[in-house]
């Protein structure tokens, strides 16, 4: 049984509220198509910094969305993956800074190829056989 | 006693809503639908821009499916231009998702004949986050920015803005009233996103507004070259 979210933290949080939805219903997803439906324990999530995403803000939605639901318990491991960008000119990666300076501090070139930080995975689960 | 198991699952969080916009995109191809969704945060002007662009665009049959948090006021204004329009009410909801696009989609197709239609635009609820991550099923996305908002804001909220194909840039007729930086706010967006098209717009004055419906026709075109290559 799900339980409504709280108006108060839902408007807070409200965009990792959605993001989670959306993770939980993958994982429902696999889960309904396991033939003896397993409680999963660790849901292991790879977060890159070029998302919409905020890991202590999908933390905590998790937690609360997944109240009595078959995901009740289960813990969430986030991994962070930080911005990396591959200039052309000078042929390496660099790091943009965030909010303030995405192409290349060196030639000034735009920030054409992402190499990581766009990422939003769910890399494994660990789970326990019924 | 129990046994832990590993179950590599490697598959994006957005899988679900991933495979919503897949299957919505391949109704829009059955149509012969070319699918655009249109973004910005509140305020940037997408209504205006979408009734200047349901009055000046020349040759194309539209319909918008029109996403907004509580009300139908948007829907109403658009519908005085004789155009479907399907209005989705998000509720709490920051973004439209493939799901709730499907169920306009459904109703389009159950009010209209959909194949006589050769363009839908998606107005998505108002916010810079969110949508960005959230396709539904387009073939191309168009962020909107206004002048009034600040030549920082595509660095701050930079993913809507590698993500989109399109930018207009809105409001250019109040540009001699504020000390805007049209060429800045371009220059911000390009270091993140180097092959947008830009376009500078006002959809009181219609200023620019002919670049953009240049833009739309050609991605039709694109969009029915890509279509009849892969028949």
């Amino acid at each position: 049984m799900e339980r409504p979210v709280p108006l108060s933290i839902a408007n807070k949080t409200m965009h990792e509220t959605d993001m989670t939805k959306a993770l939980i219903g993958t994982i429902h997803d696999w889960w309904d198509s396991q033939p003896k439906h397993p409680t999963i324990q660790k849901i292991h999530l790879i977060v890159g910094a070029f998302t919409c995403v905020e890991p202590a803000s999908l933390q905590f939605a998790f937690e609360v969305q997944t109240q009595g639901t078959f995901l009740d318990g289960a813990q969430l491991v986030i991994k962070d993956i930080p911005l990396v960008a591959y200039c052309h000119t000078c042929r390496a990666d660099y790091r943009p800074e965030f909010g303030s300076q995405y192409a290349c501090p060196e030639c000034n070139s735009p920030m054409e190829d992402i190499r990581s930080g766009r990422e939003l995975k769910i890399d494994h689960l660990e789970y326990v056989a019924v | 006693m129990h046994q832990t198991f590993d179950a590599a699952i490697e598959m994006n969080l957005l899988h679900a809503n991933q495979r919503g916009a897949d299957h919505n995109r391949s109704h829009f191809d059955q149509w012969g639908i070319t699918c655009i969704n249109l973004m910005s945060s509140p305020g940037a002007g997408k209504t205006q821009l979408l009734e200047s662009t349901l009055k000046g665009l020349q040759g194309l049959n539209v319909a918008v499916i029109e996403g907004d948090m509580t009300t139908e006021l948007d829907a109403d204004r658009l519908r005085q231009h004789g155009v479907p329009v399907i209005a989705i009410n998000t509720g709490r909801s920051c973004h439209l998702d493939s799901k709730m696009v499907a169920g306009g989609i459904h109703q389009l197709q159950h009010d209209h004949d959909p194949t006589a239609l050769d363009l839908v635009v998606v107005e998505n609820v108002g916010n810079l986050v969110c949508p960005a991550e959230f396709e539904v099923g387009e073939h191309a996305k168009v962020a909107l920015l206004s002048i009034t908002e600040g030549e920082d804001k595509p660095l701050k909220y930079p993913v809507m803005f590698r993500e989109a194909d399109c930018l207009l840039i809105t409001k250019t007729d109040l540009a001699p009233h504020l000390e805007a930086d049209l060429d800045q706010i371009e220059a911000n967006v390009r270091q993140i996103n180097p092959h947008v098209a830009i376009f500078r717009v006002s959809a009181k004055t219609g200023e620019g507004l002919a670049g953009w419906f240049e833009w739309i026709q050609q991605t039709v075109i694109n969009q029915t070259n890509r279509l009849q290559l892969t028949v």
